[in-house]
């Protein structure tokens, strides 16, 4: 050991621990949620693209995934339910130097929040959207959401869903996404490098990380202890980048397919349209316009 | 500071033959509004077509988002990042904005909503005149709160009001609504843009202390909390939930009371210095007609009228519509036989006017339910009739 990690080690300090605000923790998070580990992969990869903090927004929605702006020591929004997208698009354009990331849940932005999320993927909006799907509704008790898949048990869907999920990445990348992946919770060292990869990415991009809920879908769906659904993405996940979307569904059972499934990077963003814009608005003036 | 960041103001100095609606795009370009985000709906749409042509010649941004809930969240993304933010809407739109109005509030986000009333409930009457949006306005986000909201009532107040607004909003640090009308935002008339030295703009306060160990929402005196904005690094913190001086969530009864009674009383305690009245013939009156918006226009049509037929009838216009001039009106009931109030609602301002006069006059509503304006001969006949 270093005198330098003795030291960080009598200070019981982290070395994460200046992104993180101070008197936040301990978090509101369940034991064996996912979520602490997406928001410590969301700093690793921050740090790892070398970006000026400074230059960082972080804004979430509402739910458990929607409190992971309020500990994130950057500038960070929490927002209204369904809403971190198009907040987030209006305060990226306001300097095109501004990485911004959205960090919320399957329910809010796949639901509520629907209608920004296909809106800005057609925009090519300017922003990284990190979707921690974890197949329901936690913070109002385990209510049926819109990625909830067909037999699964929730508050709301005591006899069991009767609905299809979203294929998320599928409806994304139809929508025109330029960066589209799925990770599960457990494969931190890729979730970590496709992060970096979203951020760095021009034009929209979008994560999908499939976290466990035990509290409020796992002791409903016989995966009981976080560390039991993290086992059944395990045993289940399978890695095909670039593989035709059609295919990524969930279900109950089979195959999770995880992977990069999109990464174009010819396509304009909305912030290069917009100065585009710009510069035609500003030549027609000149002209008496 | 990057070129993009500055509120460079678009003042267009001239004398115009024009609309409300296009008065109230160049007072918001005047003020220094650099980002438009919105959604079209009848009558209010030109506000966002003349602001597309416009926002991107001063290096600003028009975006036209997927609905109204889109428009008003992108509003305060981008105030946070420093620049003056705008949307325009009518009833229905607005209607889908409230909740986020709301945030905007809570998180003392400076921006600006212009709502075009028309005929309502639900789709209504969208081409026709109504001013149904006022109770909207003031209590339709959930939750307690004050709101600033102003009536313009010609072509040039469009303008006018409009910066007036951007200046609340910055001072203030509150959403504020122009409530303007159909009638208002389609007329045509006379606008005269000043030269840019002429205009008065107010900017939001920033913070003087280091980032360090700053407290975003400790007020100064005035109630009012500096606001650093995205990319300062003050990593500035919003949330909607009830919150401390630092901005961290504090779910409890007393902080509750902290918040709310700050962001009560920062309108409340300046009401006076928000308020802005118009009074006509006011000293002499034994009646007084009390109206906003188009249908005052009609109002003081009717005072000469009245005056003509020897009635001593005054006007008090609401330039502000809230907060409400409550102690104005109540000392105006003192001295006069009754207040008449012509609106095109069902008597949303003539409920404010009958709490604010304390039962010490006669208040009556002369009301039209939306699709058509006063006219002065008809407002002075009701007069006539109710005070023989
Ligand atoms: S309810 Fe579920 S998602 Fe929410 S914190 Fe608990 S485990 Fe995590």
């Amino acid at each position: 050991m270093t005198e330098e990690e003795i030291g960080l080690i009598e200070a019981e300090e982290h070395p994460l621990d200046c992104y993180l605000r101070k008197g936040r923790i301990p978090h509101i998070w369940c034991p064996g949620c996912s979520l602490g580990s997406v928001a410590t992969m969301i700093i690793e990869a921050i740090r790892e693209t070398g970006i000026d903090p400074k230059n960082i927004s972080v804004i979430s929605g509402i739910g458990c995934t929607g409190r992971t702006a309020g500990y994130l020591n950057f500038d960070s929004f929490h927002t209204t339910h369904g809403r971190a997208i198009p907040f987030a698009i209006g305060l990226g354009l306001t300097d095109p130097n501004r990485k911004i990331i959205v960090i919320s849940g399957d329910g809010d932005l796949a639901s509520i929040g629907g209608n920004h999320l296909i809106h800005a993927a057609r925009r090519n909006a300017d922003i990284t959207v990190i979707c921690v799907n974890n197949f329901q509704y936690g913070m109002t008790g385990g209510q049926v959401g819109p990625t909830s898949y067909k037999g699964q048990v929730q508050t709301t869907a005591p006899y069991s869903n009767i609905e299809e999920p979203f294929n998320l990445p599928e409806l994304i990348k139809a929508c025109g996404a330029t960066y589209v992946a799925r990770w599960t919770a457990l494969d931190v060292r890729r979730v970590k490098e496709s992060f970096v990869e979203a951020i760095n990415h021009k034009g929209f991009s979008f994560v999908e990380i499939l976290g466990a809920c035990p509290t409020t879908y796992g002791r409903r769906n016989q995966l009981r202890e976080g560390i039991a659904i993290l086992e059944n993405f395990k045993e289940r996940a399978v890695i095909e980048h670039g593989i035709d979307t059609e295919k990524v569904a969930i279900g109950k059972e089979g195959p999770i397919i995880v992977g990069r499934f999109v990464d174009i990077h010819d396509k304009p963003s909305l912030t290069d349209n917009l100065l585009s814009i710009q510069r035609m608005a500003t030549a027609s003036k000149g002209k008496g316009s | 500071m990057s070129d993009n960041k500055e509120n460079t103001p678009m003042v267009n100095t001239g004398e115009y033959f024009t609309s409300g609606n296009l008065a109230v795009a160049e007072g918001s370009l005047a003020a220094g509004c650099k980002f438009f985000g919105g959604y079209p709906i009848t009558p209010s749409s030109e506000v966002a077509e003349h602001m597309s042509i416009k926002l991107p010649q001063t290096k600003g941004h028009f975006v036209q988002f997927e609905d109204e809930i889109a428009s008003i969240a992108s509003i305060l993304g981008a105030s946070w990042g420093g620049w003056k933010s705008m949307t325009a809407t009518s009833g229905p739109g607005y209607s889908l904005m409230l909740e986020n109005i709301g945030l905007g509030i809570m998180t003392e986000t400076p921006c600006v909503i212009v709502n075009v009333q028309r005929g309502g409930p639900s789709t209504g009457l969208p081409t026709l005149v109504g001013q149904q949006d006022i109770q909207q306005a003031r209590w339709g986000s959930h939750g307690d709160y004050e709101i600033i909201a102003l009536s313009p009532n010609s072509v040039q107040e469009c303008f006018d009001l409009a910066i007036t607004a951007f200046n609340l909003a910055e001072e203030y640090r509150v959403p504020v609504t122009i409530l303007m009308d159909e009638t208002i935002g389609h007329m045509s008339e006379k606008l005269i843009i000043p030269e840019k030295e002429k205009i008065k703009i107010v900017n939001r306060k920033k913070p003087t202390n280091e980032a360090d160990g700053h407290l975003p929402y400790k007020a100064d005196e005035d109630l009012i909390p500096p606001m650093a904005v995205a990319g300062e690094g003050y990593n500035v913190i919003t949330t909607g939930l009830t919150h401390d001086e630092r901005g961290y969530p504090a779910l409890d009864a007393d902080a509750q009371k902290i918040l709310l009674t700050r962001l009560l009383d920062k309108i409340r305690k300046n009401k006076d210095k928000i308020i802005k009245l118009e009074e006509y013939m006011l000293d002499d009156s034994e009646f007084v007609i009390v109206s906003f918006g188009i249908s005052s226009r009609a109002a003081k049509g009717a005072v000469n009228l009245a005056r003509k037929k020897g009635l001593k009838v005054g006007y008090l216009r609401l330039i502000t519509v809230w907060p409400f001039p409550d102690e104005q009106i109540n000392q105006i009931a003192e001295k006069v036989k009754a207040i008449f109030i012509t609106e095109i609602n069902s008597g949303q301002v003539t409920r404010e006017v009958k709490r604010a006069v304390e039962g010490k006059t006669e208040v009556h509503g002369l009301l039209k339910l939306g699709g058509a304006i006063h006219t002065p001969a008809e407002i002075v006949e009701e007069i006539e009739r109710r005070t023989k």
